[in-house]
């Protein structure tokens, strides 16, 4: 099994003046992790708008579809930003590429942007509800995908704690988007109805909780960004936070400030992860030996002798 | 399709004179780097990067030699080698392009069309050998194109006109394998067991690279990964992590909910409107 074997020993490797080998990502703070946070709030909410209203929850049908629609909208905005020339945004449909996550995931955003956009429109207006109700239906569909995809964005790169990690990251971001979708919905919907959104906050949590843990677990050494400097504290943080605002939700009961404190531990929870899973990518690729030793263990062990 | 062109580049012949860089600068007209002292080596470029499309690194090494009459001694040597963009056969930048900016030349290498280029800046953490980059100020991603300008006029690129030692051989790919081969035995017989070839086979996970090298150390040692793989191999095995998840959202939401599904339908079509 290779994958028991050590990733990245204390070893000494060889390497060109301890340069790194790869490129590290160039993306922005906070755009990018801001919007990994948006996208999943905003593609669990619309699942939730969507069970919701199946189930007579109007008033959290009512929050979690202007949700959806403003973290689509602010999450899209921000990507636009983050591009070096934001004008072309619409270039990303030029194509559509399915080796690309990022063009497979620009038709994923724009679908569910339009589709939340129409649902949410339809509500505060009262036009059109049949038309606000199919869309809201169809996001049933893009939301889980648009709160998951961001995972496959990262992990399709040649940084080694993010490509590494493809089986757990998809799995981290949907726990965090369900505790961010599940806080706000706590936070903007009476009490009365507020009990499903509680309920999603707290499996998010422990969704992201566990798989957090089970993704450093089983990355081993190679794992080692996700621990030190700045996006160590991150990530505990993030894990500190989650999980203290999981378990504040499951009693807080009708505490108005301890639902708001759960809401907000859990949102700012969310928050660090995204920006702990960015700086552990930007300082996996900034240090050679996470590429090096992998790679060349990977050789050593294949050339018999 | 015409045939698949590509770049050998044989350190064991580079004497560092950097004409390769400066060739490049000059035909594509490339923006300076900064004027940087490394401090470490002679080498003040660094890497590869948007502006900088053929990089010598000048690596100073000391090692134990037999000399005659069966003394070890300490002989110091530089190794000089020459960078470039690997033009792979299977390219992660051009997988991972969102717009088609990048695309597979007549000639089998990869360029990219600057006036698509939208600066999302993917290509960037993708690439497994770090070569393209976004340029400041710009926002466009830039790399090697082989010149492709100058290929189509039926030129050599820059960089190869320019070697003064045949260091950057430019040709059929086919061709400077066969040519590669010949010159790594005749190598191995003059008793340079350390010379090896790196990028030239096609079983390799890029497919092979459109740039090869000669080296005389380990792959590392000149700053290149030991064993690239292109990161979209893993892509199927993704997104089926990511479908899992997406279909755990979906459960987790359901579940949340559960005890409550009485409205049902009825509920639903008054959902969005109290």
């Amino acid at each position: 099994m290779t994958r028991e074997r050590s990733m990245v020993p204390e070893a000494e490797f060889r390497s060109y003046y301890g340069r790194p080998v790869i490129k590290a990502p160039i993306w922005h703070e906070p755009h990018m992790p801001t919007y990994l946070y948006l996208g999943g709030l905003s593609g669990v909410s619309s699942m939730m708008a969507v069970v919701a209203g199946f189930t007579g929850h109007h008033r959290l049908a009512r929050t979690a579809r202007i949700a959806a629609a403003l973290g689509a909208a602010t999450g899209a905005g921000l990507l636009a930003a983050e591009l070096g020339r934001p004008e072309r945004f619409l270039n990303m449909l030029r194509v559509f590429k399915p080796t690309s996550p990022m063009s497979v995931g620009s038709w994923i955003l724009a679908a569910q942007g339009g589709l939340s956009a129409v649902a949410a429109s339809s509500e505060l207006t009262g036009i059109l509800p049949v038309v606000g109700d199919a869309a809201v239906l169809a996001t049933g569909v893009t939301g889980p995908l648009t709160a998951t995809y961001t995972a496959v964005l990262v992990a399709d790169t040649a940084v080694p704690a993010w490509h590494e990690a493809y089986r757990e990251l998809p799995f981290l971001f949907a726990g965090s988007a369900l505790a961010s979708a599940g806080a706000l919905g706590m936070l903007a919907t009476p009490r009365a109805e507020a009990g499903p959104a509680r309920a999603v906050a707290m499996i998010g949590a422990a969704m992201e909780t566990v798989s957090g843990v089970v993704m450093e677990r089983r990355l081993g050494p190679a794992g080692e960004p996700y621990r030190l400097g700045r996006a160590g504290y991150l990530m505990r943080s993030a894990r500190a936070l989650t999980a203290g605002g999981g378990l504040l939700a499951a009693v807080a009961g009708r505490s108005r400030t301890l639902t708001a404190l759960s809401g907000l531990a859990l949102t700012a929870g969310a928050l660090c992860t995204r920006f702990g899973v960015l700086a552990a990518g930007r300082a996996s690729a900034a240090d050679p030996k996470y590429t090096v030793v992998p790679q060349r263990q990977r050789l050593d062990g294949e050339r018999p002798g | 399709m015409t045939e698949r062109m590509g770049f050998f580049t044989d350190t064991s012949v580079c004497i560092g004179c950097k004409a390769c860089e400066v060739a490049c600068k000059e035909w594509n007209q490339l923006p300076d780097d900064g004027f940087v002292f490394e401090a470490t080596s002679y080498d003040n470029t660094g890497q590869l990067g948007a502006s900088t499309w053929r990089h010598v690194a000048f690596i100073e090494q000391t090692r134990t030699v037999r000399m005659k009459g069966d003394e070890d001694a300490g002989v110091d040597r530089w190794l000089m080698s020459s960078d470039v963009c690997k033009h792979c056969t299977h390219a992660a930048c051009l997988d991972v392009c969102p717009t088609g900016a990048l695309f597979r030349t007549e000639f089998g290498t990869v360029v990219v069309q600057e006036d698509i280029c939208n600066g999302c800046g993917y290509c960037v953490p993708a690439c497994p050998f770090g070569v393209i980059d976004r340029r400041e100020g710009d926002g466009r991603a830039w790399k090697c194109t082989m010149c492709y300008d100058r290929q189509r006029g039926g030129l050599e690129p820059a960089c190869a006109k320019a070697c003064p030692t045949d260091s950057i051989q430019f040709g059929p790919l086919d061709e400077l394998r066969e040519r590669a081969e010949d010159r790594l035995e005749r190598l191995h017989a003059d008793g340079r067991p350390e010379a090896r070839l790196y990028g030239e086979s096609p079983d390799d996970g890029v497919g092979g690279a459109g740039a090869f090298f000669l080296l005389l150390d380990e792959p590392e040692v000149y700053g290149l990964p030991p064993d690239p793989v292109v990161t979209t191999r893993d892509l199927p095995s993704m997104w089926r992590w990511a479908g899992a998840a997406a279909l755990s959202v979906a459960g987790v939401v359901a579940v949340a909910f559960s005890g409550s599904f009485a409205g049902g339908i009825a509920g639903f079509r008054n959902g969005g409107r109290r």
